[in-house]
């Protein structure tokens, strides 16, 4: 680190770049080298060999680096916003919510029910619903029951028409016969195009790429016949053909093509119609007035009351963006409405409270590891070598130690039955009965993290602090300061680059500290790291965890920043 | 050897021992007075004890036993920063975080001089050292040169009577050292400071200095002026620690008031000037210098007792010749001759006879 | 910044390790993943040393059960799964299996029956409260309390309510620093029936007035984040009571002679098991199932209590729990579902938790740092 600080006062060396700006400076006629050729070329091919060498020496670094730093932070920052998921399940749904008007205390359309019928049923097929209602649940209890059970209900309505189908006909129940009606036979034109849009739906769904193969298309006729029951019907082959892998062509379809098929028959003319099976569809016309209309919001409303809050709507539109700011308003205790950021209930708010807390408390460990390092350190730089080894072992021996082992081991020290109260109360120093509180609560987190980052705040300073000869303390004196005036005025401002480095060093650990304040800190000492965890690893909500992780490393970048203006960074100095 | 007549001392150190591990001394027995104004260099090998001496003085060592005065006052019980002493450090110890101007500033601060006078002082300091100029500059961006000069300067500014230099010009190379030495001596003179100073280089405390101490083994082993310190060594180490020198060893014979005559080993006789033998048949060693060999016969005395030599190799070093002889079996006797035109070159393997007044071989202890 | 160099290398070398050892999935091998300690070690002897014994397969072991969820998901992400089976409890069974990070099991199909003829299905019940889960143990969260701690004249309490009697039992107390149980405890000493505690926790006054409660002893109460806390603090006289997993008071009072006593009262049945990671290829999917299949039956689930005090999830399994493995005691009244400790039970409601946890959670942190 000292060429950091060498680099503005040394003056610069000659490097190869020297040469290269010299040749360029000369204007008179290029100069040649002894084979001819010019010498810049020349220069500039030494150079780029030598460039080269430098990059092959770094390479492995610097692609290291990149896999374990710069790539997963850049996906943590783009977790934090990256929300596909909603329209990845519910596309058309997604799409339809988008003319509604939610203003309105009005639910959704019919249309927008329809669309989440057919969405939710492939979602479910593909099982991956109750994803969606763990995504929405962070945002509104409740979402993930009713998603998961939704999800199992939706099978009904299907079966009811399938019942009321066969009655006219068995024939509607078997795969082969729906097979060769949608398919339209051999040699029918195809609709490609819905074909394409329901394997790049299907692709998005199971976050895979499907080749656009011609697994399945429907006829165009009866695609234009029978829109509602072509999409239903293609949904469902294409996923067993492209993500099961199974023969389509006499499989039963999913249930929900037989609402789409009596939705399409209430208009549809098929008189025209003369592909396969085209007697099924004509008997079918003429008792369709048998059939009731499907109606999917009293459907879904029958699953569950929460269908028909409008609030469940609103939520779910409010958060079909495929980036959010949802994660981030609430890292900051803020939620994202369908009428934009508000505040969240006072009673929920504990991010920013986190926040700060850890900030506050990173600094009071700060600045406690300055004051209980900075005589160690001036101890350890002014004693023979012999005893400033070993008194550096003592210094070191935490970071031998795990460091669950010393955080328990000063919970065996602080507790109220714990070594330090008895050792007071034995003194008669506390009563018995009003023994300290040092655990489990801040200044727990405040002891026992001073003691495990202590190292990383002496280390630095000793090392800033044996470059200082011991001669401008005596220079001081004998120019007439006082010991503390020459402490103050000559070696302290000296020593400020070991404290800036071990400040820093201290400060970043302590922000991100989680293990210690988990064990010691009770209620009032944990930090946001914490919460970071639990985000992480129990409510896997690990867009909120990445947006908190995000804004910490923010953080600490405009502190760096800011240090850097206040101090310098050159100011710094590990040795 | 010191005197130790302090009616006139400035400085004086009395019967000072000091020792660090209880065991051995690293000063022994210390008796020097100075004079208001002297310019005393104290020189010696390292571990001779005079950076000991110098830090004695500053307050940085406590003497073990024996007082050290200034001005008549006993200073062993004032804290450095009382003693009002001026001190230029080897490295210079500039404040690397302060300004030049900041660095002189920083002992008139502590002695609470107002900031107008401040101001002055340090103007008139830097422009005594002619470096008025970079009061704004820090200290790494000056040279070594430029650094030693605001070190004295700082050292100056308060205007201590008494300024300690402890081997300031050691980082210097030749060129500029031999500049500084001049210039530090002037402004010494000029101010009327009294100056010790510390080197182990014996050409610096020659050329500077109004009397040099010579330090070995914890004792000052002679104190003069820098003639007489070089002409009249008053024993071997000074001999051989001041200037070039011959020695040879033999056994006194005859000794005849200031002359003495001396039987080296290989049975040779040589006439010598006795300083440290007092009676027939003592060891000695013999210290001639090598420009005051004379191997032109017409310049000894006629009944001179010379030796037989054979040249083993002549240096033509520009302004002298240095040839190396063979003499009573040692093949390290150096003989200087001032390259003058009718001076006579030496060739290797010619023989000849050496000889010299015997006031400049000096008999001193074996 | 040689420290960062060093801390980068080391990292390095941590990462060259451990993707050397990751893909060397052997044609014999089973990773199984669990919770370590005195479980993992029942497992190892009722399940994992028969199954080497008969089939020659290497059992593998990972204790990383507490962090299964995320490390699944992260699996996942990277498309590489390791791990073969993983003993979760069932909360985080129905995450998994929501998250599609699980493989849904037919019970009928992949467990065995048991010995009388009755179906897997029946035999587990009501236990099997997810697609993809596999009960193995019924564990519950329940108090202890240190009668030699307790103020002279005091009654030994008999009601999770003490917990909240501060005034007939002051001292510290020891809970679990989340929401699920305590939240559902603190209702029913306030009064809440307990058919009605969920209904009243699911709307905004009935979480206030769980907190309400829960905040008349806040300043009382240690929380502990790991189960091995609450019987380290009793046993240092650190509180007078607390809450942990009966196992865990078990081995304190049976193994380590402490002078607890167990306070069954409205203790919380909770279920912990196996699942089957989602996406396995297929030979290690038919490891994995022959072992579950293994594993699962009614006479290894008894097996598992000769080692430690959980209920087995089998109904069938019941009759046939014996005697502690090393202390030779009966096990049957030690366990949570014996009917002198059953009286009064809760069962962790899964569904409402899995929509809940989340919101409750961030209201009871919130209210934990105020």
């Amino acid at each position: 680190m000292s060429d950091v600080t060498d680099a503005t006062t040394a003056k610069r060396g000659p490097t190869p770049d020297d040469g290269l700006r010299i040749a360029d400076s000369k204007d008179s006629g290029p100069v040649l080298s002894a084979d001819g050729t010019p010498l810049k070329k020349s220069l500039r091919r030494a150079l780029r060999m030598e460039k080269l060498r430098a990059l092959a020496l770094i390479a492995p670094l610097l692609i290291f680096v990149m896999i374990s730093f710069i790539i997963p932070i850049g996906e943590m920052l783009f977790r934090s916003v990256e929300n596909q998921i909603v329209e990845d399940t519910i596309p058309d749904a997604v799409r339809e919510l988008r003319q509604w008007d939610r203003d309105e205390d009005e639910l959704p359309p019919e249309a927008v029910f329809e669309a989440m019928y057919h969405d939710l049923f492939t979602a479910s097929e593909a099982k991956k619903h109750t994803r969606l209602g763990s995504r929405l649940n962070y945002e509104e209890s409740g979402m993930s029951s009713l998603f998961r059970q939704s999800g199992r209900a939706l099978d009904d309505l299907g079966d009811d028409y399938l019942d009321a189908l066969e009655e006219i006909d068995p024939d509607w129940e078997e795969g082969t016969v729906w097979y060769e009606m949608m398919s339209g036979g051999e040699g029918a034109e195809r609709d490609t195009e819905l074909s394409s849009r329901v394997v790049g739906q299907i692709s998005n769904l199971e976050e895979t790429f499907l080749p656009d193969t011609d697994a399945f298309a429907p006829s165009q006729a009866i695609s234009e016949l029978l829109p509602r029951t072509a999409e239903a019907y293609t949904r469902f082959a294409v996923f067993e053909a492209l993500v099961d892998e199974r023969d389509i062509t006499d499989r039963d379809p999913w249930e929900n093509v037989y609402p789409a098929l009596i939705a399409d028959m209430k208009s549809a003319d098929v008189s025209g119609y003369d592909g396969p099976h085209a007697d099924m569809l004509r008997e079918l016309k003429s008792n369709i007035d048998d059939f009731e209309a499907p109606n999917y919001k009293a459907a879904f409303a029958a699953i569950d009351e929460d269908w028909a809050a409008h609030e469940t709507w609103a939520t779910i539109k409010a958060h079909s963006v495929r980036y959010t700011n949802g994660y981030f308003l609430n890292a900051i205790d803020m939620k994202r409405t369908p009428d934009g950021a508000v505040s969240q209930p006072e009673d929920r708010q504990i991010l920013v409270k986190l926040f700060q807390r850890t900030l506050k408390m990173s600094l009071i460990i700060t600045g406690s590891c300055i004051l209980l390092g900075y005589p160690v350190a001036w101890i350890l730089a002014n004693l023979p070598t012999g005893k400033a080894n070993l008194l550096m072992i003592l210094v070191l021996l935490p970071f031998w130690t795990s460091l669950l082992v010393r955080t328990s081991a000063w919970k065996v020290m602080l507790q109220q039955q714990g070594v330090i109260n008895d050792t007071l109360v034995w003194l008669g120093l506390v009563g018995d009965d009003s023994r300290l509180i040092m655990m489990n609560n801040a200044t727990g987190t405040i002891i026992a993290m001073t003691h495990i980052l202590l190292p990383f705040m002496i280390l630095p300073m000793y090392s800033v602090m044996q470059t200082i000869n011991p001669s401008y303390l005596r220079a001081a004196k004998s120019l007439g300061a006082t010991n503390w005036t020459a402490f103050w005025r000559v070696y302290f401002p000296q020593s400020i680059p070991g404290i800036g480095a071990g400040s820093i060093l201290v400060f970043i650990l302590a922000i991100g500290y989680y293990i210690t304040p988990e064990i010691v800190g009770g209620t009032d000492g944990v930090f946001i790291s914490n919460r970071i965890a639990y985000h992480i690893s129990s409510s896997l909500n690990w867009g909120l965890a990445a947006a908190l992780g995000s804004i910490l490393l923010a953080v600490v970048l405009i502190l760096y920043w800011a240090y850097d203006r206040i101090v310098g960074i050159d100011n710094v100095k590990l040795g | 050897m010191a005197d130790t007549d302090n009616s006139d001392a400035f400085v004086a150190f009395e019967r000072v021992q000091k020792s660090y591990d209880g065991e051995s001394l690293v000063v022994k027995d210390l008796n020097l007075t100075m004079p208001k104004g002297e310019f005393l260099t104290m020189l010696g090998p390292s571990g001779s004890g005079k950076t000991t001496c110098l830090m004695m003085l500053a307050g940085f060592e406590s003497a073990t036993h024996g007082e050290i005065k200034i001005d008549g006052v006993s200073i062993n019980n004032i804290p450095p920063h009382k003693r009002g002493i001026g001190m230029v450090f080897q490295n210079y110890a500039l404040f690397p975080h302060m300004t030049i101007a900041e660095n002189l500033s920083f002992p008139l601060e502590v002695r609470k001089i107002g900031k107008s006078d401040r101001e002055k002082k340090i103007k008139r300091a830097l422009d005594m050292v002619e470096m008025g100029d970079f009061g704004g500059r820090r200290p790494a961006q000056l040279s070594g040169g430029q650094q030693q000069r605001v070190a004295l300067a700082r050292a100056l500014v308060f205007e201590p009577e008494l300024v300690l230099m402890d081997e300031p010009l050691g980082a210097l190379d030749k060129q500029l050292r031999e500049k500084m030495q001049f210039e530090i001596t002037d402004l010494a003179h000029n101010l009327g400071i009294t100056t010790v100073y510390v080197t182990h280089d014996q050409t610096e405390a020659l050329t500077m200095s109004d009397r040099v101490a010579v330090f070995d083994d914890g004792r000052i082993q002679q104190i003069d002026p820098p003639d007489v310190l070089y002409e009249s060594p008053q024993n071997s180490f000074v001999a051989q620690f001041i200037g070039e020198n011959n020695t040879m060893q033999g056994t006194v014979k005859q000794i005849q008031g200031k002359q003495c005559l001396v039987e080296l080993d290989n049975g040779e006789e040589i006439d010598a000037a006795p300083v440290n033998v007092n009676k027939v048949g003592e060891r000695t060693t013999i210290s001639i210098r090598p420009e005051r060999v004379e191997f032109n016969k017409e310049r000894l005395h006629a009944d001179a007792h010379t030796l037989k030599a054979e040249v083993l190799e002549f240096i033509y070093m520009g302004d002298i010749f240095r040839t190396r002889l063979r003499v009573a079996g040692k093949e390290d006797f150096i003989i200087k001759t001032r390259n003058a035109p009718d001076q006579r070159r030496l060739k290797p393997g010619e023989q000849i006879e050496i000889g010299w007044m015997p006031e400049d071989a000096r008999a001193l202890d074996a | 910044m040689k420290f960062t160099k060093t801390l980068m290398a080391t990292t390095a070398l941590t990462m060259v390790a451990a993707a050397a050892g990751a893909d060397d999935h052997m044609a014999d091998e089973l990773t199984i993943v669990s919770w370590g300690g005195a479980y993992s070690n029942s497992q190892q002897k009722a399940y994992h040393d028969p199954y080497m014994e008969k089939t020659g397969i290497n059992i593998i072991n990972d204790e990383s059960s507490p962090e299964a969820v995320a490390k699944l998901r992260a699996m996942n992400e990277a498309d590489n799964i390791t791990w073969d089976v993983v003993d979760v409890v069932a909360a985080d069974a129905i995450r998994l299996c929501d998250e599609g990070l699980a493989m849904e099991i037919d019970p009928d199909e992949h467990l065995a029956d048991a010995p009388d003829g009755t179906s897997a299905e029946d035999d587990f019940g009501d236990l099997l409260v997810s697609d993809c889960f596999i009960p193995q143990i019924v564990y519950s969260t329940t108090a202890a309390y240190r009668p030699d701690l307790l103020p002279d004249g005091a009654p030994e309490p008999t009601s999770i309510c003490a917990m909240f009697d501060t005034e007939t039992y002051p001292g510290k107390r020891t809970l679990e620093k989340r929401p699920i149980n305590n939240m559902e405890w603190a209702l029913i000493c306030d009064g809440v029936a307990k058919d009605d505690v969920y209904d009243v926790l699911a709307t905004e006054e009935g979480q206030d007035q769980a907190l309400a409660k829960l905040d008349t002893i806040k300043d009382d109460v240690i929380w502990w984040g790991a189960a091995a806390e609450p019987p380290q603090f009793l046993a240092d006289g650190e509180v007078i009571m607390g809450t942990s997993y009966n196992g865990r008071w078990f081995s304190a009072i049976e193994e380590q002679d402490q002078p607890f006593e167990m306070l069954w009262d409205a203790q919380v049945f909770d279920l912990d098991g196996w699942i089957i990671p989602e996406g396995l290829p297929e030979d290690r999917l038919n490891r994995a199932l022959d072992f579950i299949m293994f594993a699962t039956d009614t006479q290894r689930l008894a097996d598992q209590a000769a080692y430690i005090s959980y209920g087995p999830a089998r109904e069938s399994s019941a009759p046939l729990v014996g005697k502690h493995a090393e202390l030779g005691i009966e096990m049957g009244p030690h366990m949570p579902t014996a009917p002198e400790n059953s009286e009064n039970i809760f069962v962790y409601n899964y569904g409402f938790w899995a929509d809940y946890r989340d919101d409750i959670d961030a209201k009871f942190q919130a209210w934990l740092a105020q």
